[in-house]
């Protein structure tokens, strides 16, 4: 078969298209889904001003509890809310710690980090090698069986929906909504929120609340759908990139999908394109190429000039990964390299967000991590 | 992730230690040391060491001191063994390839500790190393994946580019297409020991390429997870996607799925290293042991395996057991076609310790 695009010596254009859409977008959204919930949570607890490193830890518990509840109760559905109840009963702890007994938020967000390791590992002791009920998938008849569409848009179980939606949710509250403007104003500036009036600890301790939710749904995730078993210490790091994802997002919840695909697309990508032995190259063009449509389509109602120099630069960008996925068609990248990607990425958004200038351009909440009490 | 797993060591070793011992008397236990690289409910690698210990203070009772620190990142396992040597431990075993130069440093710092490095190549006066011959399970488990194989296609989850991995895939591979001539390996570099969500990915993907029986290199049950899910409403006669046990058994997470496991058995080798440095006997030695010693054990058999099949795999371990077969046979050429073993010829350790190259007929490179 003709190798035109040069992804890989096997496919034609239409079957690598439809590998792409079928089967990397669809691991890469499932792959991604623990993070979008655990980074959304984690994004609305730092709006508040509060900066919580246990996402490990509040992740582990709920894959535990959400395993455990689910494989008692037969029903996934249960599980997961266990979970966010879970998640959110620990979070309240070091809501407690850190906003009544005004300890350091660092230090104990990272205690809840390796509490919740330590505890998850004991209640998980005896549901090991335990398969949990299936978490069902959205099937629509006629509409998930539609070629391509079907599988990349209405095949997923419910929580990757649910996860979607709830990043809406979360945007239209913080930026529409008169409790998420108090939010906010916590965030930014304790001392004014609380002289207006506003109980500063009780929203900050709702927004904790909500986060280790979050943290909780994502962890059940894990051993419910992504794994799916239980075994000890399986986040195995996730909820530190989801903290990333905050920093990488510059707080902003939309950017938080784009973070969560990234980071789990490309670890997706570093394992597809061993098994499938594909040219990285001509995966960069195909996506670069469909940005690129996707920005005329929107800049046919802007019509911005600036825009459509944008187009021309990353169709330019296409059109150069595509002449050069041609040019070396053996091309394989380093599995090394793309694993590097997403924490470089994390590193320039920090290095960038450590000038002050474009601090506030970055959105970063200025009361972030710094201690309150209502006689300062 | 880095701050808080040192902080976690940290911690627990503030903990498990009251104060550094001075000197030690005669009568006082021996002081024996586990580093493991995952937590210890992993059910592969570090669970099959942490069964070694348990056998040691079995065995040993009240004349052993025995602790672990578990989930200890290669990259930050110097300080980590340091600590363990300033509590006066008396021999520490160190359980992970990447844990080698950290173990060789501290070991010149502390001559008097008795040090015994899993995997590794390089040795001191004071630093032994052991590891199994996994390579000869990995015959086994060719055997029967060639044989099992409908597709043609088995795909291989592996972790990082060190002989050790690289001899499995090569052992696995020749033992594979020794018995199907037209079987193709798909191997998937994942760069890490230890990471459910990831293996399972990477089993996911090689399944989506074709492979219908999965191998690993890696500690988690994962994959094996993911092959037992495939065989979920099947009819009567079909069958899903085979997976081995790795370093564990891992029956129960793979009922229908499991093909055989390769089970690391370090207690015998543990209860005879902790038994010379009671005797005051230890010396800094080598040992590689496998089927023959029983470190390296084969899982029973999936019933699905036809007897022939069976009895074809049962007769090569022996065979390597015996020393009548070694899984290294010439001719072997390496991948980019020069000749690597003449007819006949057989691997010496040498080069199976320091394997840095594919066998003929694996595709892929071998990354950095």
């Amino acid at each position: 078969m003709m190798d035109v695009i040069g992804l890989s010596a096997d496919l034609s254009l239409v079957t690598a298209l439809s590998y792409l859409l079928t089967v990397l977008l669809p691991t890469m959204i499932i792959a991604a889904t623990p993070l979008v919930l655990a980074s959304t949570g984690e994004l609305v607890v730092e709006k508040s001003g509060v900066l919580n490193l246990g996402v490990e830890g509040m992740m582990i518990m709920g894959a535990v509890v959400g395993f455990i509840v689910a494989v008692e109760s037969g029903t996934p559905v249960a599980g997961f809310v266990i979970a966010a109840l879970a998640g959110a009963l620990l979070a309240l702890i070091f809501g407690f710690l850190t906003q009544v007994l005004l300890s350091n938020q660092v230090a104990t967000g990272l205690a809840l980090t390796l509490f919740g390791l330590g505890l998850a590992a004991l209640m998980g002791q005896t549901y090991t090698g335990i398969r949990p009920p299936q978490t069902t998938r959205l099937d629509i008849p006629e509409v998930s069986d539609f070629p391509i569409l079907g599988d990349m848009l209405f095949s997923y179980d419910w929580i990757v929906y649910f996860a979607l939606a709830l990043v809406g949710a979360v945007w239209w509250f913080l930026n529409h909504t008169r409790p998420g403007l108090v939010l906010r104003a916590v965030g930014e500036n304790h001392d004014a929120a609380h002289a207006l009036g506003y109980r500063v600890i009780t929203i900050r301790l709702a927004a904790i609340a909500f986060g280790g939710a979050c943290a909780g749904m994502g962890g059940a995730y894990l051993s419910l759908v992504r794994v799916p078993n239980w075994s000890e210490g399986m986040t195995a790091g996730i909820g530190w990139i989801a903290l990333a994802i905050v920093v990488f997002a510059s707080w902003k919840p939309g950017r938080v999908i784009i973070g969560a695909w990234l980071f789990g697309g490309v670890t997706i990508l570093q394992i597809n394109i061993q098994a499938a032995n594909l040219n990285i190259l001509a995966i960069a063009a195909i996506v670069l190429a469909l940005v690129t449509v996707v920005m005329i389509a929107f800049n046919l109602r802007t019509k911005s000039r600036q825009g459509w120099i944008r187009v021309a630069f990353l169709g330019a960008l296409a059109l150069l990964g595509w002449a050069m996925a041609l040019t070396w068609p053996d091309f394989r990248l380093d599995s090394a390299y793309l694993s590097m990607t997403p924490y470089l990425t994390t590193i320039v958004v920090l290095v960038a967000i450590s000038g002050d200038r474009t601090r506030a351009a970055l959105n970063a909440p200025a009361s972030l991590g710094r201690v309150f009490h209502a006689s300062n | 992730m880095k701050l808080f797993k040192s902080l976690g060591l940290a911690t627990a070793l503030t903990l498990a230690t009251g104060g550094v011992m001075a000197e030690s008397h005669s009568e006082d236990p021996l002081k024996v040391g586990f580093i493991y690289v995952g937590p210890i409910g992993d059910f592969g690698w570090s669970y099959q060491h942490e069964q070694g210990r348990l056998a040691v203070e079995e065995e040993f009772g009240d004349a052993v001191e025995t602790t672990y620190i578990e989930s200890v990142p290669e990259g930050d396992s110097e300080r980590v063994i340091r600590r363990m040597a300033q509590d006066g431990t008396d021999l520490i075993f160190t359980t992970s390839f990447g844990y080698m130069t950290p173990t060789l440093r501290v070991a010149e710092q502390f001559p008097d500790t008795m040090f015994e490095h899993a995997t590794g190549y390089q040795r001191a006066d004071n630093v032994s190393t052991y590891s199994g011959r996994f390579y000869e399970g990995r015959t086994v488990q060719g055997i029967l994946a060639g044989h099992m194989t409908e597709s043609n296609v088995i795909g291989y989850i592996a972790s990082f580019p060190i002989p050790e991995v690289i001899r499995g895939i090569n052992a696995s591979y020749l033992a594979a297409k020794s018995v199907n001539p037209d079987v193709e390996f798909k191997i998937v570099w994942v760069s890490t020991w230890f990471d459910p969500a990831k293996e399972a990915d990477a089993a996911n993907a090689l399944i989506e390429q074709g492979a219908d029986v999965i191998m690993q290199h890696t500690d988690s049950t994962a994959p094996m997870t993911i092959a037992e899910a495939t065989w979920d409403g099947l009819e009567e006669g079909e069958t899903g996607i085979y997976a081995f046990g790795q370093a564990s058994d891992m029956m129960e997470f793979g009922p229908n799925a499991r093909l055989s496991s390769i089970i690391d058995n370090w207690a015998p080798y543990y209860i005879e290293r902790v038994q010379a440095a009671m005797d005051g006997t230890w010396e800094s030695a080598d040992a590689w042991h496998g089927i023959a010693q029983g470190t390296t054990t084969i899982g029973a058999f999936n019933e699905n395996i036809p007897e022939d099949v069976a009895a074809e795999a049962t007769a090569a371990m022996e065979a390597i057991a015996a020393g009548e077969l070694h899984p290294f046979t010439g001719p072997i050429n390496k991948q980019d076609g020069s000749v690597w073993l003449e007819e006949g010829e057989t691997a010496d350790d040498g080069t199976l310790l320091g394997m840095n190259f594919y066998v003929e007929g694996i595709e892929g490179a071998i990354p950095n």
